[in-house]
């Protein structure tokens, strides 16, 4: 694979082709019940065959079934204390995923050790499945630092909070892994208001061009912040891929098998050489977009309502229970361990010492600067001043 | 080892040696952009190195700048170290997101873990009678910006040695590239570092002013000192080379000989870089100047069309007058 194979392959199959032929009123509004909607488990937790995607999830334990309803609680649960510790003063905001565990955790499972992932902010339950310690990830919103943690450790980069951005940098990412020769693959993460960023155009477009091993995971929570997603596209997200030659896929994003096997499906073709795939994750946002959101002003209850009974986190416990793949003590068990995380998590917030003060110019330039130090040493003679005053 | 010395070499050719040194010398240089592959650039300063390095390591690249800076911000992530052209200066805009919200500010957003060696070549400046968005001068807008170095060659061998030294630097550096001088030759030792990146260089001594200036201003002013010699006024030019850092102790250093500071810059005066080396210099110099420190620069309007662009740029007798006006304090 390199990165000159200008990719004039044809995309091997395309959910987006199939979906619009002589359907051109759908393009007016995304339909939630789109017939291309990929669900393996329903919303009362039923099984469903599924002839493209079965393949990638055939193999599943239970154990690993229980495992995936783990990581969704356990993400549910940081997230909902990261909400408390907001509320309480020690975070100065913070973005919840709540609704969108299925998303993460599927998505999130879905990659290999060597993958790379490129998160938005919200990326919590993802970062779970890197190994992320979460309270790393809660530096930047107590203000401590800008994000702070090593990229490397768990190949898991930065939060950006400049939507779009980093899906440029994951492509870069996935054309060096091609350049390199490695068989690794790259996913980058963004929302539906990010998908009317140029740079996440730029990023299909160079994607494309250069048949990089990058899968687009958008989560179409439905808002970005107050506009519904008909402000941001006429047409479904995932046909988007189409105009720029590879495949699209729209998944229900609450069902964390669909966004397991799809992901996997894509994450594959990436490593085969296939090129970049766009998965649509369908799904909801059921808190605010952050704790300085107020959701009341944009939207009503019934929505809400409607999408609390496709609960990600309800219809895999529904699953779980009918199949008779976990028992009373194992939900019981986890919920000791929930509480054992937010009791973590709280105790290591409150320890997070605020930075020294030159921390302000430190890491500013590799390899220094000379304004950064003249300025530095100032800073320090006018810190110093105070404790002449002090001692005097 | 024998010093190898390239006479009667252009600046753009000197920047070509360079970028194929680099090339040649470490598998993780990448070359990236619009045209630089089969073309050479639309100024030929990637000429050949698609055909000699192949096109997995000179990539031209969609016509999208954004793009361009932010992939190489992934290839940086990735070990590489890319080294990305934006065609002219007025297209960097595009790309101005990525280089101030995600280049500049990685490596301190990862407490240091993570560096991103990107060097981004803009060539810039007016006086080649261009169309528009073809002659500006946007360093400032850079220089301001924490986590980016800003450098600017006035000569060929300068030019070849300061993109050495932009590849082997883990910041980001914007090399921004005087075109109007792109084809003038000098003389390249291949062999001797001249000196630190981003160390000032007294390119003509002087005790009677100061005139410091970077890029394709270096030529003007060292001609100003000559058309002053004339007149008997002896003239010191500095070449600053680069503007982020700035190099205030060798400025100060002139200053405290000279007594008198004329900064000369294509981009506007007004927030330019001569008004905060004005403010600077004013502060580390107040009891050795004895006029205040003059600027020389465009206006505060667009670029004007070609036809006007020599009443707007900096010329001889703008500056001889900023130096008549300093020395008649």
């Amino acid at each position: 694979m390199t990165v000159e194979s200008t990719a004039a392959r044809k995309p091997r199959r395309s959910a987006g082709t199939k979906s619009t032929a002589g359907k051109s009123t759908t393009a007016r509004k995304p339909a939630s019940k789109d017939p291309e909607l990929v669900q393996l488990l329903t919303p009362e937790g039923k099984r469903v065959k599924n002839a493209e995607y079965d393949k990638y999830v055939a193999g599943i334990t239970p154990e690993e079934l229980r495992g995936l309803y783990r990581d969704m609680v356990l993400t549910r649960r940081f997230d909902a204390e990261a909400t408390s510790l907001q509320r309480q003063g020690e975070l100065g905001l913070w973005a919840s995923l709540l609704g969108q565990e299925a998303a993460q955790i599927g998505s999130g499972r879905a990659t290999r050790e060597d993958d790379y992932v490129f998160p938005t902010y919200r990326e919590h339950g993802v970062a779970w499945c890197r190994g992320v310690d979460p309270t790393n990830l809660l530096g930047m919103f107590r203000g401590v630092n800008n994000g702070g943690w090593d990229p490397n450790s768990n190949n898991f980069q930065l939060y950006t909070i400049v939507i779009g951005s980093q899906t440029l940098h994951a492509t870069g990412y996935a054309m060096g892994i091609a350049k390199d020769g490695a068989d690794s693959a790259v996913i980058a993460y963004f929302g539906d208001g990010a998908s009317s960023q140029g740079d996440v155009a730029e990023s299909f477009t160079f994607s494309a061009v250069y048949n990089a091993p990058v899968v687009f995971f958008c989560q179409n929570n439905q808002w970005a912040i107050s506009e519904p997603t008909e402000k941001q596209t006429r047409v479904p997200l995932y046909q988007r891929a189409q105009g720029f030659g590879f495949p699209g896929v729209r998944v229900d994003g609450n069902d964390v098998l669909a966004c397991l096997a799809v992901t996997k499906w894509a994450l594959e073709r990436a490593r085969a050489g296939e090129g970049p795939t766009l998965v649509e994750a369908y799904t909801y946002r059921m808190g605010a977009h952050t704790t300085s959101d107020d959701p009341t002003r944009y939207r009503g209850d019934e929505e809400r309502l409607a999408w609390e009974a496709k609960d990600p986190i309800l219809r895999l416990r529904r699953y779980l229970e009918a199949s008779n793949h976990a028992d009373e003590g194992f939900f019981a068990e986890l919920e000791t361990e929930s509480e054992a995380l937010g009791k973590r998590v709280r105790e290591a917030v409150r320890a997070m010492p605020d930075p020294d003060h030159f921390a302000i110019f430190e890491n500013a330039y590799a390899d220094g600067h000379a304004l950064v130090d003249e300025e530095r040493a100032q800073f320090a003679a006018y810190q110093a001043s105070f404790a002449d005053v002090e001692g005097a | 080892m024998a010093a190898e010395t390239i006479k009667n070499v252009a600046l753009a050719k000197a920047i070509n040696e360079s970028l194929r040194r680099a090339l040649d010398s470490d598998p993780k240089v990448l070359i990236m952009g619009e045209d630089v592959g089969k073309l050479g650039g639309v100024f030929r300063v990637t000429d050949g190195l698609q055909k000699d390095f192949g096109e997995s390591r000179v990539i031209d690249t969609p016509l999208a700048e954004s793009g361009i800076v932010g992939t190489a911000i992934g290839l940086a992530l990735r070990g590489y170290r890319p080294v990305v052209e934006i065609q002219f200066d007025g297209f960097v805009f595009p790309a101005y997101d990525q280089i101030v919200t995600q280049l500049a500010k990685m490596h301190a957003r990862s407490l240091g873990k993570v560096k991103l060696p990107v060097v981004v070549r803009i060539p810039y400046g007016g006086g080649i009678g261009a169309v528009e968005h073809h002659s500006e001068s946007p360093e400032a807008l850079f220089a301001h910006v924490a986590g980016l170095k800003i450098v600017s060659p006035s000569n060929a061998s300068d030019a070849y040695w300061m993109m050495q030294q932009a590849i082997q630097s883990d910041d980001p550096v914007i090399f921004f590239e005087p075109k109007r001088r792109y084809w003038d030759k000098g003389e390249v030792n291949t062999e001797a570092i001249p000196g630190p990146l981003h160390k000032a260089k007294v390119v003509r001594e002087g005790t009677d002013l100061t005139l410091a200036a970077y890029g394709p201003m270096v030529k003007l002013c060292q001609e100003v000192a000559a058309a002053a010699a004339e007149e008997g006024r002896n003239l010191e030019v500095l070449d600053l080379r680069s503007v982020s850092p700035l190099d205030f102790d060798s400025i100060q250093a002139s200053v405290e000989k000279t007594r008198r500071l004329v900064v000369v810059h294509e981009a506007p005066v007004f927030f330019g870089s001569g008004a905060e080396i004005a403010a600077r210099i004013t502060e580390r110099c107040f009891y050795h100047l004895e006029a205040p420190v003059l600027r020389v620069g465009g206006y505060h309007a667009p670029y004007p069309p070609a036809r006007l662009e020599e009443e707007y740029l900096p010329g001889l007798d703008r500056v001889l007058d900023a130096v008549d006006r300093a020395l008649a304090y």
